[in-house]
């Protein structure tokens, strides 16, 4: 079923006078609501004038995850608080979140474009959809709810975790699609597979599973042990959510909503753009957002687009499914991890010198995160003292990252016997 | 007395505590009494040796994370009960010992602890007339 069928399967010159319009249009608004803009674009020595459309998308300033930081926690919000309904937040080190706010209109934008995607992965009103994304400040959990909610389905808000618990709610009120990340997807399977559920009596038929890169060798186990089609949705919290692009019943790239999200193909090394079908970093231009539009918001995710009218008859763009990134950020459980908050981390504690190793793996399909951290100086020399040191650093990891992670004390000049120089992410994970 | 210990954190790695004592062994350093405190990661190894000092900046040199830490010795006769009299001085006192090992050479035994509060439990040896050692004594065992 396609949800918004006017839309989706727009003819693209008419789709790009649309995108035309609504691109001077948010530029007008940021250069003039948010200085942050206005000063970019006056050092490029530009005025909204010379924006007349998606052909010189070009000429407009990137915008990046670190610009977020810098004028956290609302400074590049394009609307007064009074119109922000709702933020929420990427996980980081205090101060160094990402916050993103929704206006109502972006409250109900957010919904279509998930009821898109969701009558894209074949869901509809009579379906009983679990939601086992997380839900709370990470877009996840309440981004699906409210589309599910648009499309008429019966939405169990289970959030994440609890695997016992999901496999019961999903046998007890005969769920039909489940939302959450793929790897967490086979680990319900493994668990089902452990406590001899009989498969065949579950009614899931289909999976709707994003925040994190997964193989087609994945998508196939999943499918195959859970007896479903798994679909791919796309998206992140600074464009908006889960939302941004999911896949047709094809299952041949995901559908981007461009008439919100206009993409493009960098080159992340010179920025330029890349014509068509060129591999590069996907960059959003955010054209309808109210509370927060972003302009070419870098989002370091490396894949193709594909213009081509797909089976499914959308005229919107597709893109492959993201098995980069073009900086070092991690996304382990679902969660996005960079190195250097571990090593803020670290530096905030002062109890150890930042010499660390992160060490990604999936072990029984979910995602380990280990981190030596070398003692270089014996403060103490007791035991207790050092299981203390090694819990308190746990806690922390913990309650900044928002997943758990082993910490390992190692000797001195442990890590950097890895390589030559300081290495700090080792990830044995295969995407 | 109080005298300087070694303490060095190793990771449970096969060879690690071998390549500590021949470091030592190397420069003509004298291990006289070691323990080690130990988890499933990591462990803590504690010795006395003949120059401490020396031992420390040897260790700290080759990249061990290592560290000198006040310890109180006392000799005792080897026989049966003398370690529990030595004790009962300072848990008497209601100061917890953190940590202890003891050996016995000949017909002479000796204990390093570590204590909460090392000066009063000296003060505690000291008045009931413990045989207390110092580095040199110790060594000389």
């Amino acid at each position: 079923m396609i949800w918004n069928r006017p839309v989706e399967c727009m003819p693209r010159e008419e789709l790009k006078r649309l995108q035309d319009a609504r691109l001077r249009e948010v530029v007008e608004r940021v250069y003039y609501n948010v200085p942050w803009y206005r000063e970019k674009m006056q050092k490029a020595g530009l005025s909204p004038d010379d924006i007349r459309g998606t052909d010189d998308l070009y000429r407009l300033p990137f915008t990046t995850k670190e610009d977020l930081r810098e004028t956290y926690p609302f400074g590049m919000f394009a609307v007064p608080l009074s119109e922000i309904l709702r933020v929420h937040a990427s996980s980081g080190t205090t101060g160094r979140a990402t916050v993103v706010g929704y206006t109502r209109r972006d409250l109900g934008m957010w919904s279509e474009v998930v009821a898109r995607c969701l009558a894209c992965a074949g869901v509809g009103r009579e379906d009983i959809i679990q939601i086992a994304y997380g839900y709370g400040l990470f877009t996840g959990g309440l981004g699906l709810h409210y589309g599910a909610e648009k499309i008429g389905a019966v939405v169990v808000p289970v959030s994440g975790g609890n695997t016992k618990r999901q496999i019961q709610l999903m046998k007890d009120f005969g769920s039909t699609v489940l939302a959450c990340t793929p790897s967490y997807a086979l680990y319900l399977a493994e668990a089902m597979e452990e406590e001899k559920t009989d498969i065949g009596n579950l009614r899931l038929r289909v999976g709707v599973f994003g925040a994190e890169p997964w193989t087609e060798s994945m998508r196939r186990e999943i499918e195959n042990r859970l007896n479903i089609k798994a679909i791919d949705i796309y998206g992140l919290s600074e464009v908006i959510g889960p939302g941004v692009s999911c896949e047709c019943e094809y299952q041949d790239g995901l559908h981007i909503n461009e008439d919100h999200f206009i993409p493009e193909i960098i080159d992340p090394e010179s920025l330029n753009p890349l014509p068509p079908g060129s591999r590069g970093e996907l960059v959003f231009t955010t054209v309808t957002k109210e509370g927060l539009p972003l302009i070419r918001y870098r989002t370091r995710d490396l894949t193709t687009l594909n213009y081509e009218t797909c089976r499914c008859g959308r005229t919107m763009v597709r893109m492959a499914k993201c098995t980069g990134r073009s900086d070092d950020m991690l996304i382990i459980r679902g969660v996005n991890v960079f190195p250097s908050q571990i090593e803020s981390i670290l530096l905030e504690m002062n109890e150890t010198k930042p010499h660390y190793l992160i060490i990604v793996d999936r072990v029984n399909n979910l995602d380990t995160l280990q981190i030596l951290v070398e003692v270089e100086e014996l403060y103490f020399d007791k035991i207790s003292q050092l299981q203390g040191l090694r819990d308190r650093l746990q806690q922390q990891v913990e309650s900044t990252l928002g997943i758990s992670a082993d910490i390992k004390l190692v000797e001195p000049k442990t890590i950097e016997r890895f390589e030559g120089k300081a290495r700090r992410v080792i990830d044995k994970r295969k995407f | 007395m109080i005298i300087k210990q070694l303490s060095v954190f190793l990771e449970n790695k096969t060879g690690r505590l071998t390549e500590v004592l021949t470091a030592l062994g190397a420069e003509k350093i004298n291990v006289k009494a070691l323990t080690v405190a130990d988890t499933s990661d990591f462990g803590i190894l504690r010795m006395i040796v003949s120059d401490p000092e020396r031992a420390l900046h040897l260790l700290r040199e080759k990249g061990f994370s290592v560290n000198l830490t006040d310890v109180i010795s006392i000799a005792t006769p080897c026989e049966a009960g003398s370690f529990a009299k030595a004790l009962a001085l300072i848990s008497e006192k209601n100061i917890s010992i953190e940590y202890l090992y003891g050996f016995s050479i000949g017909q002479k035994a000796a204990i390093v602890l570590r204590a909460e509060d090392a000066q009063s439990a000296l003060e505690a040896l000291k008045s009931s007339k413990m045989d207390l050692l110092n580095a040199e004594e110790l060594n000389n065992l």
